[in-house]
């Protein structure tokens, strides 16, 4: 009883820690970074944080099975000038994006392909993936930026609905969507439960091939769509578009609280992680601190993160 | 010879886990230089025992001799530097080095700071040559065959000077020609003077090579005789002594007709395997370990793909390939391993109860909490589990508690069929007799239950029919009124 209580103590805490670093990093930067604090750049926060925020609820579902996807990043930068070429040819807006949807979709199932079928760690498979996809970025757009598309496109990253940013209600319906699968839906349990132990889960009945492949598909998927988000924003297709986004991506994952090794994490949590990097990074622009010194903070918070991660369930095993 | 002419001797040798008695006071004493046999069912306390002259386990109490040492204080390591060597059935090889480089890994010769490759070469051949077998001491161990891979752990225990060699089942991967050529090795071994406690299922191979033979029994030594003062209905009869009580609830309804009926499995652990279970019936699935049981329950689960044989269920033939698709036409299987296979064991009581019927529990894929909520309690009170709250982490419980936990998930898919695999290995007396309880509850409610074991009284006190398995076939089929230990163990063993 005991421990059980303690444990439940040291959980609590655990829960909360990263609210705590958000306030204190808010707390910190509206007070060293000269106009942090103000609506129009938290507005500019959010709008930032979206073109991580979309990938991230499809990986956490991958981390939460016990997997990782790193070839996002390089997925938005081909479906940045995949969606971008589509349209300079003449394509419809609405026709290209859903043609890359698709695309992204079909990425992702053959990483789960690759992952499931033929038992490659996931980690080596989006690895390959990483470098397949980016080259792709660059033969599609021969190296150059890719522009000249009709101006309507821009809503998707630029446009407003009222005073919030059409990029952050496109992630707020991803979040909304993620929860309810993760938290309401038998699929949801078998996410988890895969993620805790995919031979029970096996044994148990649940199509471990169906999870898969789901998780992995809408991984690619809303990469592809973060990549277009992040194109009409920026209002070019650039080959070198979300280059380095997986590791953001995964950071702000971990930073919520989702165990690298399967099975745990709240997706509510995630969006403080996810805000927590969106701060950070901010910030540090707002600080005029170089990219260089940036990465390097970067890479020491998603260390920092995934020890937390490992010393608390060090530290559980311990007690039990 | 004025030195004690044993060279290990227990005395009143006691362990106790958790208040289970592992051992109960056994005294044992081996002569220099004999190969003495160890025999006794499954849980007889011979691993136990092994661990206690290894190092692994203290005992509770009693006290105990290597070669005129005490040894009461032991541990892993000063069993090793007293010379005691071990072969495990799971062999403790790195399969990517060398014979050569296994043999001396840890204790390379060097020259300087470099390895001395000429010396070791020619230690390592000197050794095998020895024991009169041939293996390449360059050869990586990967490309050995398993009794080759054996003679490279024989080795690498004699470079280690030792005395004294347990040998724990080494025959049961091997074919019959390998079993000679090991036996001619252990031959030469006692020449040598190295004393062997030998332990082995196999019957026929103790009265082949052992000088003298010690049965356990439920954790207490029964009888230390010459192997050839005994013969093989005499042993077995002191393996399993007991009598069979009123422990097993009796049978309250009649059987049925055939539910299942299994022709033909075969995969490459099972070779052409039938049986036909009826409704109401438990039939009991013996044989020792490695004989097949457990695959043959995966093949029927869909567990493991079957490469020959059709399934009939209720007359009809069905096609199993997956868990679910068993399943799905009401067929479960309680796994032998909980946590690797039966549980989430970081997940809480509710997560796992309801885990494999969360179809029944939800509506267009959303799971109704309340439902939910119903299930959960209604099956872990049917099971009495015992937890602070139903979100309690499976890890947290005991053994006989999670095996409630994995029984409850199993009830909650309503499946007419069941298949147990061990369902009482590692629980305490009393949640035994809660499962043998509800396994009649299930049969009397019309279920069928297919229930492998290695504890012969709770197969023949719980089973109306038992099937024996051997090397991957089946040997043969008693019925509840004929059958008796011995004529299991005839069946299972060669």
């Amino acid at each position: 009883m005991d421990t059980a209580v303690k444990v439940k103590k040291q959980k609590s805490i655990s829960k909360y820690a990263i609210y705590i670093v958000l306030l204190a990093l808010t707390a910190f930067f509206s007070i060293v970074a000269e106009g942090f604090f103000t609506t129009t750049n938290f507005f500019n926060i959010l709008r930032q944080v979206a073109v991580y925020g979309i990938p991230a609820v499809g990986m956490t579902m991958v981390i939460i099975t016990g997997g990782i996807d790193i070839s996002v990043g390089s997925m938005m930068g081909a479906a940045s000038v995949g969606c971008a070429s589509l349209m300079v040819a003449g394509l419809n807006p609405i026709l290209a994006m859903l043609i890359v949807l698709i695309v992204g979709l079909i990425v992702g199932l053959l990483n789960g392909f690759f992952t499931y079928e033929v038992g490659i760690p996931p980690m080596i498979v989006t690895l390959a993936a990483m470098s397949i996809l980016r080259g792709l970025a660059y033969i599609i757009s021969g190296g150059l930026p890719v522009y000249g598309f009709p101006a309507s496109f821009t809503a998707l990253g630029q446009g407003y609905l009222g005073p919030i940013p059409i990029p952050v209600i496109i992630m707020a319906i991803c979040f909304a969507v993620g929860y309810i699968t993760l938290e309401k839906t038998s699929f949801g349990r078998y996410v988890y439960g895969i993620g805790s132990n995919r031979e029970a889960s096996r044994l148990s009945g649940v199509s471990v091939r169906k999870v898969m492949y789901s998780v992995y598909g809408l991984c690619g998927m809303l990469a592809a769509l973060a990549g277009m988000v992040l194109l009409s924003r920026v209002n070019s297709g650039q080959p070198k578009a979300g280059e380095m986004y997986e590791m953001d991506i995964i950071t702000a994952v971990v930073l919520g609280g989702v165990s690298t090794t399967g099975g745990e994490g709240k997706i509510t949590r995630v969006i403080a992680g996810l805000l927590v990097m969106g701060v950070l990074l901010n910030g540090m622009i707002l600080m005029n601190i170089p990219d260089y010194y940036q990465r390097v903070v970067k890479g020491a918070v998603l260390l920092l993160a995934i020890s937390a991660d490992m010393m608390s369930q060090k530290r559980l095993s311990k007690k039990i | 010879m004025t030195t004690n002419d044993n060279i290990l001797a227990l005395k009143h040798i006691t362990k106790r886990f958790s208040g289970v008695l592992a051992l109960d006071d056994v005294s044992l004493e081996l002569r220099r230089g004999e190969i003495h046999a160890l025999v006794g069912e499954n849980g007889a306390g011979k691993s136990t025992l092994i661990k206690v002259i290894t190092g692994a386990h203290l005992p509770t109490f009693g006290e105990w001799t290597f070669d005129d040492k005490e040894m009461t204080n032991n541990s892993p390591a000063i069993s090793k530097a007293a010379g005691i060597g071990v072969i495990y059935q799971e062999l403790n090889l790195m399969p990517q080095l060398t014979v050569r480089e296994n043999i001396f890994y840890g204790k390379e010769i060097k020259k300087g700071i470099f390895l001395d490759e000429k010396n070791m070469y020619r230690d390592c051949l000197k050794m095998i040559d020895d024991l009169g077998v041939s293996v390449d001491p360059n050869a990586l161990v990967r490309d050995l065959s398993i009794a080759e891979q054996q003679v490279v752990e024989i080795v690498k225990a004699i470079s280690e000077d030792i005395k004294f060699l347990i040998m724990d089942e080494p025959t049961a991967p091997l074919t019959n020609t390998e079993i000679d050529k090991l036996f001619s090795v252990v031959e030469k071994l006692r020449a040598k003077g190295i004393t062997i406690l030998y332990i082995s299922h196999r019957l026929e191979e103790i009265f082949r090579i052992s000088d003298r033979v010690t049965v356990l029994r439920d954790g207490r030594h029964v009888i230390t005789m010459n192997t050839a003062d005994t013969d093989r209905p005499m042993l077995i009869k002191h393996m399993v002594g007991r009598e069979i009580g009123q422990e097993y609830p009796k049978r309250t309804t009649p059987i049925g007709p055939p539910v299942l009926e299994v022709e033909g499995y075969t995969n490459a652990a099972i070779h052409d395997c039938s049986l036909t279970l009826h409704k109401g019936e438990i039939l009991g699935l013996a044989g020792l370990v490695g004989a097949g049981r457990t695959e043959f329950a995966r093949g029927i689960f869909g567990a493991d793909p079957i490469s020959r044989g059709t399934m009939r269920l209720n007359g009809e033939i069905v096609e199993i390939r997956t868990p679910k698709d068993a399943i799905r036409h009401r067929i479960g299987l309680i796994t032998e391993d909980r946590k690797s296979q039966g549980l989430l064991i970081n997940k809480g009581i509710d997560f796992n109860v309801v885990y494999a019927s969360l179809k029944s529990v939800s509506r267009a894929g959303f799971v109704q909490k309340k439902k939910e909520a119903a299930t959960v309690s209604r099956f872990s009170e049917a099971m009495h589990i015992k937890a602070h709250s139903s979100a309690q982490l499976a890890k947290t419980l005991s053994g006989g508690n999670q095996q409630k936990v994995v029984l409850a998930k199993w009830l909650a898919t309503q499946c007419d069929i069941l298949i147990f695999d061990e369902p009482t290995r590692g629980i305490d007396v009393g949640a035994k007799r809660e499962i043998y309880q509800l396994m009649r509850d299930l049969v009397s409610e019309g279920k069928s239950i297919l229930m492998i074991s290695s504890e012969m009284p709770e197969l023949i006190g719980m089973s109306d029919r038992i099937l024996v398995m051997r090397k991957g076939a089946i040997t043969g089929m008693l019925s509840s009124e004929d059958v008796k230990q011995e004529s299991i163990l005839e069946l299972a063993t060669e």
